[in-house]
């Protein structure tokens, strides 16, 4: 659509690897007009900060995908699709286009390190996808619950999370 | 960039870090954690506060744990969810034709915007071409959206900081727009007009007579508010220097819509990056100097007059043509076709049943909607269904803002920098 997403390419030289065009040292793919990078766990952080450091100075917004019935989505090569994936979708106000930041991690260690020191408005964010998705964010601040009660259990947007299929849980009520 | 991010940094402070239960816990009367009965003299001793969920200025179902010494507010933490209820997990229950009925909840004071982001991100993906006369119609929807979902602001608003009687104005007007909508939609809220593909229905006849009805009262309001409000000597102490944020700040908290343009940053997604065809029409990006509680206030207010320009501009140029893509895949046949067609009849069958299919990708639309940045982040596995819905709501990233904003105000002007966020609950829980 309209979504201007990045005209300018042109920071994704050093494809050290074959065709697969790289952008701040990691792979990327355009998606109709989208551009889309694909770190690692690892490389994720630093990622974050190049492309702070190239002008994307709004974190537009930052949520979780459960793919556990979505295996055979398709990955650039050299990038292991995992069952979560964190999103983060930042924009260059000054330089007009946006970038989208896809990493991916595993089902049995949940762990991201926090944006929250480069970003301070993926916070709320942050909690979110921690309270829907079970994914640990490393370092954040208030690692509370954000909208599910605190005493629920369970992960409500994970897909092996199914709907009605549970007793509502409240609070415990004296007297009752 | 990195002065940005620590500048904003500096009021960290500002948030209260403090669980649900610990907020609940100091909210009840204990003699041992009172601090009345501290050793210390009690007005030396910081408080906490809970304010709401049930407090009329929150806007619905808001909570806020604020700590304050004497009638200063220090830190303070938001404390939401009252409102959830899954939408984005109902949403992965739905169809793409299902999805905007659920999407058109989140933000209830501007279902438009929602059903808007929703569909241009399924469109993207389909990758499906969308009649002229649709944009249009969308277009001239959502920004009479915009103006309804303003006035309602300037009634809480006025309403929050004691001009009782905007209230009444702001609801008056707003239902004006609100009829009109009804005469579209054949619903006043929740409208699920906007659909993958088009809208639902073509806009009725005599629509342009509502719609000049509209423009013509509008403006004599909008001088009546500007007598009540702008420029009465009141107002202004309460709001003026009230709640502020700077550019940086705004944007370090990724905060955006009014709250980031009261800064002064002319960010406005319809002028920088174009989405329907808002680069075919003219307005003004309304931005404030102070970044305080008035401007954000003044900003909706000229925003409702540049909202009008685009409407009367929908008006004139609104072209003829379908108002939804001809394409049977993923609009269903008229009515009149599947009496004689076994292959409308079918296609008509498949979408109400199965739904259509959306090739697999993975994409990020953004809209403008009258509070930011309206986002939807939307992951198709080429099924009917999508895997997962992300809205992301402004309302829910620019409330981060609000302990920043409250840090070392008075607790009286906490209201008026809580209502001039203008947080929509549905949207900040989902």
């Amino acid at each position: 659509m309209a979504d201007a997403a990045a005209e300018t390419d042109d920071a994704a030289p050093e494809g050290e690897a074959s065709d697969q065009p790289m952008m701040f040292g990691v792979p990327c793919t355009d998606e109709r007009g989208q551009t889309v990078l694909y770190p690692s766990r690892e490389e994720y952080p630093d990622v974050l900060a190049l492309a702070a450091a190239d002008g994307f100075e709004l974190c537009v917004d930052l949520c979780a995908v459960d793919a556990l019935t979505n295996r055979g989505r398709v990955m650039p090569p050299g990038v292991e699709p995992e069952r979560f994936e964190v999103v983060v979708n930042l924009l260059d106000m000054r330089g007009r286009r946006r970038l989208r930041i896809r990493t991916q991690v595993p089902a049995d260690d949940p762990q991201v390190p926090s944006a929250v020191s480069l970003y301070p408005g993926t916070e709320a964010p942050e909690r979110e996808a921690a309270d829907l998705f079970g994914i640990s964010f490393i370092d954040h601040p208030d690692p509370s619950r954000i909208l599910m009660p605190p005493d629920w259990v369970g992960h409500p947007l994970r897909k092996d999370y199914a709907i009605g299929a549970i007793p509502v849980q409240f609070k415990a009520v004296e007297g009752r | 960039m990195s002065t940005a991010t620590t500048s904003a940094r500096r009021p960290a402070d500002a948030v209260l870090r403090i669980s649900e239960e610990a907020a609940l816990a100091a909210a009840v009367v204990d003699d041992e954690t009172d601090p009345i009965t501290a050793e210390t003299d009690p007005a030396d001793e910081p408080m906490l506060i809970n304010m709401g969920p049930q407090h009329p200025s929150t806007h619905g179902v808001l909570r806020i744990a604020m700590e304050l010494q004497g009638e200063t507010v220090l830190r303070s933490k938001p404390i939401i969810g009252y409102l959830h209820t899954g939408m984005e997990k109902t949403a992965e229950d739905l169809t793409y034709l299902q999805g905007p009925t659920n999407v058109t909840r989140m933000d209830y004071a501007s279902p438009l915007f929602n059903e808007l982001v929703f569909c241009l991100a399924v469109e993207d993906l389909l990758g499906a071409e969308i009649p002229p006369r649709a944009t249009w119609i969308r277009m001239l929807m959502c920004e009479l959206n915009r103006m309804s979902s303003h006035l309602l602001f300037l009634a809480t608003n006025g309403m929050d900081l004691g001009a009782v009687g905007m209230m009444l104005y702001g609801w008056k007007e707003r239902e004006e727009i609100l009829r009109f909508f009804e005469s579209v939609t054949g619903l006043r809220m929740n409208h699920n007009y906007i659909r993958p593909g088009g809208v639902a229905a073509d806009l009725p006849d005599g629509w342009q007579a509502d719609v000049e009805h509209i423009l013509a009262v509008l403006p004599d309001r909008l001088e009546q508010f500007d007598t009540l409000m702008t420029g009465q000597p009141i107002w202004r102490d309460r709001t003026q220097g009230v709640g502020v944020i700077t550019a940086d700040e705004a944007i370090a908290m990724s905060a955006t819509g009014p709250l980031l343009r009261s800064s002064g940053e002319a960010w406005d997604l319809r002028r920088t990056m174009p989405y329907l065809a808002y680069d075919e029409v003219e307005f003004d990006v309304v931005v404030g100097a102070y970044g305080d509680t008035f401007d954000r206030y003044a900003i909706r207010l000229n925003e409702i007059r540049e909202s009008m320009r685009i409407v009367s501009q929908c008006l004139d140029k609104m072209p003829k043509g379908p108002y939804r893509t001809e394409d049977r895949k993923v609009t269903p046949p008229p009515r009149a076709r599947i009496d004689e067609s076994m292959e409308a009849l079918i296609h008509h069958f498949k979408i109400f049943t199965e739904g259509f299919r959306v090739p697999p990708g993975e994409t990020y639309v953004a809209v403008e909607s009258p509070r930011g940045e309206l986002g939807c982040y939307l992951v198709s596995d080429g099924g009917p269904k999508p895997q997962r819905v992300h809205i992301r709501a402004p309302s829910f990233v620019n409330l981060q803002s609000l302990p920043h904003l409250m840090y070392g105000g008075l607790i009286a002007d906490a209201i008026a920098v809580i209502s001039s966020v203008d947080p929509i609950m549905g949207e900040v829980d989902r």
